[in-house]
């Protein structure tokens, strides 16, 4: 029962938000739609609940085409960011809902009641308006009540943006068990990449209506496919340089790039915590002087300039080795880039990224 | 990003240090928002005394001159038969145009805050029309319209049908005049509540009825009482548009404000303002209705004890 999408494109009026989409999502795995604000994700998984339709493309669930169904009979549960419940109806007459308008037995409904609502660790809460509980146990009602109906799909639409970091942190991993308990084929939009990784077994980049990289979590930020994904997942360093057979150039830096024969410009990224610092020079160095030092817990972030190669670069490392190096604003110091991802391109493509923050 | 999350998990600011102040000293000192004393007063007295002049002062002389002669001259008055056929008619016209008003108010605020479609911002001047045309245009357009001369004239005499000068014209005149009400009510409301949990119920399986039964509607329903309160004071105690259509046949097309005027024309002071103290007891009662609507609303809005 694999969801299957297939060229699926939209617009809004003369904007276009989806543009040729392709997406599978294997049956029993929580797949995350990830992405900047505006990319697209959020009106996938409307079409996939129903509420939007597509201009152009298929959509289809184990083998049979979602499209022709309406919201109503495509057995989906969703949830939304603020939750949607309705206001005027208790915490057990929420989850009951999808229930009574099946006009299920009420025997049934009253069992099933009881058992999600203590599936979602709300015993004793169920005659609670939702303007009584917090933001946490809100979701998790509204999460109880999607689940109601045993749907085949479950869909997530930023399911924790509303709440504070800890809640997060805490429902986050609440739900990660509860789909181990349930495997409901689930897909999951957020723009918090942490909260993908952390959560799904999948990890789908989508920008500016496309998606750029599907898989593990692993494998996208190992292997980023694209300026875009490197960019998008955590903070990286960007050098302007150029490819030759092989080798990529920054100044007189010069780093492998085996999959690129062909002279071009190329950006070389650098993650912050692949930027090795050391007070003296090492092969493949370039000196560098310290503009700023920010203790962030267990790492330090250094910010640098290094004339001729990066107006500002940023750098991270441990507690031990920057109480070894005893940096200070001004010291100069000098830095070995480790691992490097060599990309070609005279610009940087505009994405969403662009637009919003970074 | 990482950076965003660390600043909001770490501790709370600590709060702005108190002014030192000695004691007695902190009453000389105003917020800035507020006004002094002296303008406080004079914008406050203003206000009463306007209230006063051309509120108060008024309906204590209606209703000193109503019950000048006694309360059982009041009830001969109201209740005579010419005052009865006038309260029927105004409470019909009322229970006619009302409910129209509420399906419509409905359908027409469903339809501005849940689709997207050319024309949506004609329709919504178009709803407020009747705020800013005079009644007796509105009677007189029924008139052009349904009148022996008018456009449909021919046709509603050849079938018998009289409008102009009956009580389906006074209707229709009402519903013109009242038709904004419910709908003006509602489309702010149904604006900021969004469609998020209408969506939730569609993709629960919910039909379309079923939405609107219970969800929209139990959701709507203080800001739709509210707008039925005041559509349905006005349809009661509508003037000009009534009076261009209804013919002021005595006991057939008088409504409570179209009687206490002949009364009043004819020189029976007493009895007019005795009709006229019923409008007055109407507005009583709608404003009761509506601070008894805004109380239970605050109630139900009053979180009962945090979790």
């Amino acid at each position: 029962m694999t969801i299957q999408v297939r060229g699926v494109s939209k617009s809004f009026g003369a904007q276009p938000v989806l543009r040729e989409v392709h997406l599978s999502v294997p049956e029993g795995e929580l797949v995350a739609l990830l992405g900047p604000s505006g990319c697209g994700k959020t009106t996938l998984l409307r079409i996939l609940a129903g509420l939007e339709v597509p201009d152009s493309g298929e959509v289809s669930h184990g083998g049979r085409a979602l499209l022709d169904r309406g919201a109503r009979e495509r057995n989906v549960g969703l949830v939304f960011q603020h939750y949607a419940l309705f206001r005027h109806m208790t915490v057990g007459e929420n989850v009951a809902f999808p229930l009574r308008v099946r006009k299920r037995p009420r025997a049934e409904v009253e069992a099933r009641v009881r058992e999600l609502v203590g599936l979602v660790q709300l015993e004793g809460l169920a005659g609670r308006y939702p303007h009584q509980l917090s933001g946490g146990q809100r979701q998790r009602v509204a999460l109880a009540r999607a689940l109601a109906t045993r749907p085949e799909v479950l869909l997530l639409d930023e399911p924790f943006g509303a709440l504070d970091a800890r809640v997060r942190q805490e429902l986050r991993r609440w739900l990660r068990r509860l789909h181990d308990e349930l495997h409901v084929t689930s897909v999951f939009v957020t723009h918090d990449q942490e909260e993908a990784f952390e959560v799904a077994d999948r990890v789908v980049l989508m920008n500016a209506g496309r998606v750029e990289q599907e898989g593990t979590p692993a494998q996208v930020f190992e292997e980023p496919a694209s300026p875009f994904v490197m960019r998008f997942l955590g903070a990286v360093n960007v050098f302007r340089g150029h490819v030759d057979g092989g080798r990529a150039w920054v100044g007189d830096l010069e780093f492998s790039a085996p999959a690129l024969a062909e002279r071009s410009p190329a950006h070389v990224f650098v993650r912050p915590h692949d930027l090795e610092l050391s007070s003296a020079p090492l092969p493949g160095s370039f000196p560098a002087r310290v503009e700023r030092v920010t203790v962030l817990g267990a790492s330090v972030r250094v910010e640098l300039r290094a004339p001729g190669y990066g107006e500002r670069l940023e750098a991270e490392l441990d507690l031990p080795r920057s109480h070894a190096l005893a940096l200070r604003p001004g010291d100069g110091i000098h830095v070995s880039p480790r691992r490097v991802r060599v990309f070609p391109g005279h610009d940087l493509e505009p994405d969403s990224l662009t637009a919003s923050a970074l | 990003m990482k950076a965003a999350e660390l600043v909001e998990a770490g501790p709370p600011a600590p709060p702005p240090p108190a002014l030192a102040l000695a004691p007695g000293a902190r009453a000389r000192f105003r917020r800035a928002e507020e006004d002094p004393p002296w303008a406080r007063r004079t914008l406050i007295g203003a206000a009463l005394l306007f209230l006063a002049v051309f509120l108060l002062l008024p309906a204590a002389a209606v209703l000193g001159e109503a019950f000048r002669g006694g309360l059982w001259a009041w009830a001969q008055a109201v209740t005579e038969p010419e005052a009865r056929a006038a309260i029927r008619l105004t409470l019909l016209v009322a229970a006619i145009a009302v409910p129209l008003n509420t399906a419509f108010g409905l359908a027409a605020a469903w339809s501005v805050t849940r689709f997207r479609y050319p024309g949506k911002s004609l329709l919504l001047a178009l709803i407020d029309l009747p705020f800013g045309v005079s009644p007796v245009i509105a009677g007189m357009s029924v008139v052009l319209l349904f009148g022996a001369r008018g456009l449909l004239g021919p046709w509603l005499q050849a079938h018998g049908l009289k409008v102009v000068f009956a009580v389906p014209g006074i209707v229709l005149a009402t519903v013109f005049v009242t038709f904004p009400y419910v709908a003006r009510e509602l489309i702010p409301f149904m604006q900021a509540q969004g469609t998020e949990e209408e969506e939730a119920a569609l993709v629960m399986g919910a039909s379309g009825w079923q939405i609107l039964r219970r969800v929209t509607l139990p959701n709507v329903r203080w800001s739709l009482l509210y707008g039925i309160i005041l559509c349905n004071a006005r349809a009661m105690g509508e003037f000009g548009a009534v009076s261009v259509v209804s013919g002021h046949i005595r006991g057939l097309t008088d409504t409570i404000p179209l009687h206490v005027e002949i009364l009043y024309s004819e020189y029976a002071f007493r009895a007019a303002f005795a009709v006229a103290s019923l409008l007055f007891l109407l507005a009583l009662l709608t404003l009761a209705a509506k601070r008894a609507l805004r109380w239970s609303q605050r109630r139900e809005r009053r979180p009962g004890g945090e979790a």
